[in-house]
């Protein structure tokens, strides 16, 4: 297939460092658009700020390019003007449940048909390596020298418990896997959260002795399993990937909708 | 009659490529190896059975592996 249809070329090469999983992310986006056989104009991609965020500024959809964290209120706003587009929302782990965590926990408890795409990379790579909600106990960046003693987030489980209905987690070396699910989350009628395993070779890579970008996509291969595999209970270090949240339920557009007509109603 | 999907050529854009060697790992055949630029090159041509894998992965959209299907005989006459 030909991706550059989907690119703004005059961007490329694009600015992410060698190594960088948005790369993979990216490709693998514009690879589920074409197999779902989206027209560009019936989709919007509206992000914060980050690496993770200049995604949006790549493809060739409508774009919108807004506040550190604010993506998703943004793209509420988006969504409830034209319910017909395609609403994907790029965010990296800081911008989305950092900065944005309560514009994300809400977006998820409103069931507004939105993608949300987490890029997590542990790491503020933009700003240079500070450590982030997703980081982890244990972790060294800039900003944690002797080892970071904040406790993670698990993006699962909080997109869960904030009621979002398709919750899903993959990693950029299972790219396959990446496309499949991207296109399940944009199909999907009402909030998607879709968390991807990303690598930061240049601050979390560097500061935790991860090696090269090659080495660190070999630890996703290693350190997730599908989910229900038998070896997370020999094992519970390890990540499950797959879908965790897969439900219908009333979705936000359609209910105000539905509440103008009978308010209007005489 | 199955087709079958045979390669064409690579297509590496060289302005686009920084040279991460993700592809280079992940080629199940050993194909791609870095040039002394640090570029992604298809070094063994002949062993690509054109999965696409590189181009799937490939963080800075670089590679496209151009294919084309042809009318594989199942008799084995030829």
């Amino acid at each position: 297939m030909d991706v550059k249809y989907y690119l703004r070329e005059r961007f490329f090469p694009h600015m992410w460092c060698a190594g960088c999983g948005h790369g993979i992310v990216l490709n693998s986006l514009v690879r589920a658009v074409d197999l779902l056989g989206l027209k560009k104009r019936d989709i919007v991609m509206v992000s914060g700020i980050g690496c993770s965020s200049r995604i949006s500024g790549y493809v060739d959809f409508h774009s919108l390019h807004t506040l550190h964290g604010r993506a998703l209120a943004f793209a509420t706003g988006v969504k409830l003007s034209k319910p017909s587009l395609n609403v994907i929302v790029p965010m990296g782990d800081g911008d989305a449940l950092a900065i944005g965590g309560n514009h994300f926990i809400h977006a998820a408890r409103r069931n507004i048909n939105i993608t949300a795409l987490v890029m997590n990379n542990r790491t503020y790579g933009m700003t240079g390596g500070q450590f982030s909600p997703l980081s982890g106990v244990g972790t060294k960046a800039t900003t944690a020298p002797y080892s970071n003693i904040d406790r993670e987030f698990d993006t699962v489980e909080l997109a869960t418990g904030a009621g979002a209905t398709f919750v899903a987690r993959t990693t950029v070396y299972h790219v396959k896997q990446l496309q499949s699910l991207i296109k399940k989350a944009i199909s999907h009628d009402g909030f998607s959260v879709l968390e991807v395993l990303s690598q930061c070779p240049t601050y979390f890579g560097r500061k935790n002795r991860k090696g090269s970008a090659v080495d660190m996509l070999n630890s996703f291969k290693d350190g997730t399993v599908p989910v229900g595999s038998k070896k997370k209970q020999e094992n519970p270090e390890l990540i499950e990937r797959g879908i965790f949240v897969e439900k219908q339920l009333p979705e936000y557009c359609d209910a105000y909708a539905e509440l103008v007509e009978r308010a209007t109603a005489k | 009659m199955a087709k079958k999907k045979k390669l064409k050529r690579h297509a590496i854009n060289r302005e686009w490529c920084k040279g991460c060697g993700i592809c280079v790992a992940v080629c199940p055949k050993n194909v791609l190896e870095l040039n002394s630029k640090e570029k992604a090159v298809a070094a063994r041509k002949q062993d690509c059975i054109a999965c696409q894998l590189c181009e799937e992965i490939c963080p800075d959209l670089a590679i496209e592996v151009m294919v084309k299907y042809v009318e594989e005989s199942t008799s084995g006459d030829k």
